[in-house]
């Protein structure tokens, strides 16, 4: 069975509440969240441990490593380093102010002004302990027309809070990867902000795999017209596995584009899979055009995908805005046709499962993670077959 | 060298309104080096037919047997049938996507052989597959079936037939919606490899024209769920005449 909901919206078309949303630095401006508030409303609350409540935020019981080649700037700044807060990110809710507020050091990367890194900047946190939850903040800054790709790889265990802060100057590439393959105990906030210059770009993706809870929330806005931006995500939730993705985009400035697509499977007991995607279009974005996309994988019983999109449109003078949402099972007759030429039924899905997230891998663009997103979801997909297998 | 031998089959599907037979009995027995052909009126039974041989699961025997040089086809897995050496041409072939074809066949062909084919040859083969159908060599690297013509589903069937070599081949109306180019190169493709020897072809087609181009040695008229009559190829020139009126009714 699918289920496919697409909606265009023409100018001057409107609906959804309010997108404008409250932030501040001050902890207790915001309230402790209960799990009825809209933003909260998917999350397990009793899995957070206490993370937006009152849990010390102190911990230190991870490596970090970085590798990056000259001319990036890599500096292991104090909690006061200039280049934080350089995307003009105000913390929206209060894990993130309290994260805001804990961190301790920012690792500040730069990509020098028309730079053009050929191999990835890779950043690698290993959680040793999800005993005592830490604060994290990085900032990456792509200067005017530079070009560089940054990868950063989550893997251990850990309560980690952490902001990702992304500036695009005027006229930079920026992709920025964030891989997630914790170990089965780690719960992640992760907030993500991306502030795109005038006629830069950027390429936001967000690959969760392992971990018990992951939460990441991404906004984005420009600081100039005819900035581009795409917003990619991949997931794979296993059983008792809670995967969070919510987007805000924030159209502010004319004439930009952006692109939201997240694909995902989910498969398992308990296995949740959550997309919340909210596009505002102010008054001021004339001639944006926008479009996004989620789509899940439902391979068993007992697991569950939620997709929430939601426009709001403030401007009739847009070129265009869109979004779509499917949530699928196994479509019967691809393995029926892929078995019918002899193909064993746990490759048939292999290969159906590979198909459905190859467009998305290629879309990503960077050839050092494609095998290796191919071999994360043939090592998921083994998971079940092992699981099936002890049922039978 | 294969014998497919189809007794007094009986099929049905689940509806929502409950079981509803569609194959009432069907005796069928395909030899090496015979071609068979199925003709009969839109909704009589071919495909489900075809699909019953294949296994696909929406399919319920409920009497009879199907057995390919004595082996219990019925008792095999979908896959294990086209290891024994059943082929079905589709007639709706289904599209996957982020699955190349180069990538399906290659897969196909180990799994059929039990093992990789040698690369070489592999990829000489399959170029030469792709030349004797007309396949531009791009086409290896689209999604399988994903955004293909009529025609390219169908010449991309032939092309499987020709590279995975079964012993029996069924074809579902693959001339159907071919235009007279394409079904001269689809009709060169069967025959090419009913020339290999030994191997049983089950041509199921609506209408008579592909029949110019390939020669059966027996043709079966399917009506309602069975053979209503069979006999050899001037059965056919007496369909291309007269229709299936004398059978249903109805030139349908
Ligand atoms: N899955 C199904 N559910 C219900 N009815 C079906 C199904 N498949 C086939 N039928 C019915 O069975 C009959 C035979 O169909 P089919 O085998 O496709 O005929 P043909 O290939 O000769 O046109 C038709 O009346 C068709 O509507
Ligand atoms: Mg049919």
């Amino acid at each position: 069975m699918t289920i496919i909901t697409e909606h265009s919206h023409g100018p001057g078309a409107s609906h959804g509440s309010s997108l404008h949303r409250f932030a501040s630095f001050d902890v207790d401006a915001h309230d402790i969240p209960r799990g009825r508030e809209e933003a909260w409303r998917f999350t397990p609350m009793v899995r957070l441990r206490n993370l937006h409540v009152d849990a010390p935020l102190d911990g230190h019981d991870y490596e970090i490593t970085v590798d990056a080649d000259p001319p990036v700037q890599v500096r292991n700044g104090e909690a006061s380093d200039a280049l934080r807060g350089a995307s003009g990110y105000v913390p929206v809710d209060r894990v993130s102010a309290r994260a805001w507020a804990a961190a301790d050091k920012v690792l500040a990367l730069t990509f020098p002004a028309e730079a053009v890194s050929e191999r990835p900047t890779v950043v690698r946190m290993r959680g040793l302990s999800a005993e005592k939850p830490a604060a994290g903040h990085l900032v990456v800054a792509a200067q005017p027309y530079s070009r560089a790709v940054l990868v950063v790889e989550h893997e251990g265990s850990a309560a980690f809070v952490d902001h990702v802060e992304i500036v695009v100057e005027d006229g930079a590439q920026l992709t920025v990867v964030t891989l997630q393959d914790w170990a089965d105990d780690a719960v992640q906030l992760s907030y993500h902000h991306a502030r795109v210059g005038r006629e830069a770009s950027v390429k936001h993706v967000v690959v969760t795999f392992g971990g018990d809870l992951v939460r990441t929330s991404t906004s984005l806005d420009y600081a100039g017209p005819g900035g581009e931006a795409e917003l990619l995500g991949m997931y794979f939730v296993d059983a008792g596995q809670h995967v969070e993705n919510r987007l805000f985009v924030d159209h502010n400035t004319p004439h930009a584009r952006s692109n939201v697509e997240y694909k995902g499977a989910l498969q398992g007991d308990g296995a949740h899979a959550v997309w919340v995607g909210d596009v505002l279009i102010r008054p001021e974005a004339l001639g944006i055009k926008t479009f996004e996309l989620n789509r899940n994988l439902v391979l068993t019983d007992g697991a569950r995908a939620d997709s929430v999109p939601n426009l709001e449109i403030e401007t009739g003078e847009i070129e265009g805005a869109g979004h779509a949402s499917a949530t699928g099972r196994f479509d019967d007759e691809q393995l029926f046709y892929l078995q019918a030429r002899g193909i064993s039924p746990e490759q048939a899905r292999r290969l159906v499962v590979r198909g459905f997230f190859t467009s998305l891998i290629n879309r990503i663009g960077v050839p050092q993670l494609a095998e290796r997103l191919s071999g994360a979801v043939d090592r998921e997909l083994a998971i079940s077959e092992a699981t099936e297998a002890r049922h039978r | 060298m294969s014998t497919l031998e189809i007794r007094d089959l009986h099929v049905a599907v689940d509806t929502d309104t409950g079981d509803k037979e569609i194959l009432r009995g069907v005796d069928l027995v395909v030899r090496a080096d015979e071609i068979h052909a199925i003709m009969g009126p839109n909704g009589s039974g071919k495909s489900t037919l075809a699909y019953s041989i294949a296994g696909h699961p929406k399919y319920r025997v409920t009497r009879g047997t199907v057995t390919l040089d004595g082996d219990d086809v019925l008792a095999m897995s979908v896959d294990a049938r086209a290891r024994a050496g059943l082929f079905l041409a589709m007639q709706y072939p289904v599209e996957v996507p982020g699955v190349s074809v180069s990538n399906f066949l290659r897969t196909a062909k180990t799994a059929i052989d039990g093992q990789p084919p040698k690369l070489r040859s592999w990829v000489k083969d399959v170029k030469a597959a792709m030349d004797g159908l007309n396949i531009d060599p791009a086409f290896a690297e689209r999604d399988l079936n994903t955004g293909f013509s009529g025609g390219e589903k169908k010449r991309h069937e032939i092309l499987q037939l020709d590279l995975l070599d079964p012993n029996v081949a069924i074809l579902d109306e693959t001339d159907s919606g071919l235009d007279i180019d394409a079904l001269r190169v689809v009709a060169d493709g069967v025959n090419r490899f009913h020339r290999r020897g030994g191997k049983g072809v089950l041509l199921i087609t609506h209408y008579t024209r592909i029949l110019r181009y390939i020669s059966p040695d027996f043709v079966h008229v399917f009506v309602d769920g069975r053979i209503a009559e069979e006999g050899g190829p001037d059965l056919a020139e007496k369909l291309e005449i007269e229709g299936y009126v004398g059978y249903v009714g109805t030139s349908a």
